[in-house]
């Protein structure tokens, strides 16, 4: 059976999978970490999002041996050893943004991509296109965006600390 | 998913031969369409060639009047590449909007234009700029590489490696999205080139086409009103659940003049 290795979470991991193994099922169902929902299986919701050498990737639709040699973040791995949440996480429960919370990982996932590669700021108009691969059926998505308009200001230093929901 | 075997050869060479020792192997680049086509056992292949680990496969570059893009380079890669945005930016502007930012960050350009689908956004790029297809043994046109709905002229085992597009005067592209799927319901790529106007339609038919009406017009005369009197015919457009042909020959007459917009 092929092996894997991978850093998920900054923790180096080798892994036997078989070659059709999804990184989704390597890392719920092997490394046990099930923060990494699946919601479609088809590429679609992006429930399954993860970070691939700092790029958001739809874990359901890469196989885990495609992931040989690279660094791997999940829901799990943002918070800080002691708990403190990152500001995107903060931002979601600030504002209220999520409902039952099963496409929240995902989002979470996007939304720091997002942030990150748009240093300059983004309206909201292009949060809302950047979240195109992201789908949620609970809350109508305007407190998604406001969380992470809020959460683009702690992440690049504009504000130390989350501005508090209205 | 069925089970086969894994390869990640480093080289295109070593990419060929294990292609050419098995018929059954496929290659894979970003796995957005082959993956899914996997998961439903559409076809089975003993074993995948992952052209990840390629570098000669990545990245854009210019060479003489053409920018030279690699098969392995991501979408997002090509939205965002600077060279791109200000040599064509109409081809960067049409990468940042096929599917969703996730999909960009694995689909691939040569997964895109070898898988030739109907709806995807490039082929009527390639089509439009009068892009040359460089395999790992020859180089194709664009007009003889697409052969009609995901059927392309590359033989079994064959590469693509990297697609050149000329430098075009002007260019510009439109689609209407299909808000489910994000594949083009109709798009239209429309480039000033110094050979003449060429005008590339994806979505709207069973594969890639030129609207040769549009060219003649905008050939003769380059302007915002140019093809305010030019048809397209709903002959031989799709008709499906997203839309009947006469509503897609009026999304190619739309779809035509925000190209023209945009090509500026
Ligand atoms: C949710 C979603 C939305 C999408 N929306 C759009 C959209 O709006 N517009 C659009 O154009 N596309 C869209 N796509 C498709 C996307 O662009 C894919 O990236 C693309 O079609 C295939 O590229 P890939 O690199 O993922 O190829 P793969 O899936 O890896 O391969 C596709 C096919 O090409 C073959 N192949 C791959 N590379 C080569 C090569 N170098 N030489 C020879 N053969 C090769 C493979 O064997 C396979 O048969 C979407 C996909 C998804 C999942
Ligand atoms: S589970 Fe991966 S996109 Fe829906
Ligand atoms: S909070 Fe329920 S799906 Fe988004």
């Amino acid at each position: 059976m092929p092996q894997v290795t991978v850093t998920v979470n900054g923790q180096a991991h080798t892994v036997e999978v078989e070659a059709r193994t999804l990184l989704v099922e390597m890392l719920r169902e092997q490394l046990r970490l099930t923060g990494t929902h699946v919601g479609c299986d088809t590429s679609q919701c992006g429930a399954c999002v993860v970070h691939v050498n700092g790029e958001s990737v739809k874990a359901c639709t890469l196989l885990a041996v495609q992931a040989e040699g690279a660094q791997v973040t999940t829901i799990e791995g943002l918070a800080a050893a002691d708990g403190t949440l990152h500001p995107m996480q903060e931002a979601f429960r600030e504002y209220h943004a999520l409902q039952c919370g099963f496409c929240t990982p995902g989002m979470v996932m996007s939304a720091i991509d997002l942030v990150q590669k748009n240093p300059q700021g983004l309206t909201e108009h292009e949060i809302r296109e950047g979240l195109d691969g992201n789908i949620c059926r609970c809350t109508g998505y305007h407190n998604i965006v406001k969380a992470i308009s809020a959460a683009a200001e702690v992440m690049h230093g504009q504000r130390a600390e989350l501005a508090p929901a209205g | 998913m069925y089970d086969f075997a894994y390869h990640k050869p480093t080289s295109v060479a070593d990419a060929v031969k294990i292609l050419s020792e098995d018929p059954d192997a496929k290659p894979i680049s970003g796995g957005m369409t082959l993956l899914p086509a996997l998961k439903h056992r559409l076809n089975r292949p003993t074993s995948l060639v992952d052209l990840g680990g390629i570098a000669e496969l990545k990245g854009v570059k210019r060479e003489g009047d053409a920018i030279v893009v690699g098969a392995m380079t991501t979408h997002y890669a090509v939205a965002t590449d600077p060279l791109l945005k200000q040599s064509i930016p109409a081809l960067a502007r049409m990468a940042s909007t096929v599917g969703d930012t996730q999909v960009r960050n694995r689909g691939t350009l040569g997964g895109s234009l070898a898988n030739n689908d109907p709806a995807a956004d490039y082929p009527a790029a390639a089509v439009a700029l009068g892009a040359t297809f460089i395999t790992n043994s020859r180089r194709i046109s664009a007009e003889d590489f697409f052969q009609g709905m995901f059927t392309t002229a590359l033989e079994p085992g064959e590469l693509l490696v990297a697609v050149s597009f000329p430098i075009p005067e002007k260019a510009g592209y439109a689609k209407l999205r299909n808000p489910a799927s994000r594949y083009s319901m109709a798009g239209v790529f429309i480039a000033k080139t110094a050979g003449g106007v060429r005008v590339g339609v994806n979505g709207a038919g069973p594969g890639v086409f030129r609207q040769t009406e549009m060219e003649t017009a905008l050939s003769a005369n380059w302007s915002a009103t140019a093809l305010d009197g030019v048809r397209q015919s709903p002959d031989s457009l799709n008709s499906d659940i997203h839309g009947s042909a006469e509503y897609r020959a009026n999304l190619v007459e739309v779809m035509a003049k925000r190209a023209l917009a945009d090509a500026g």
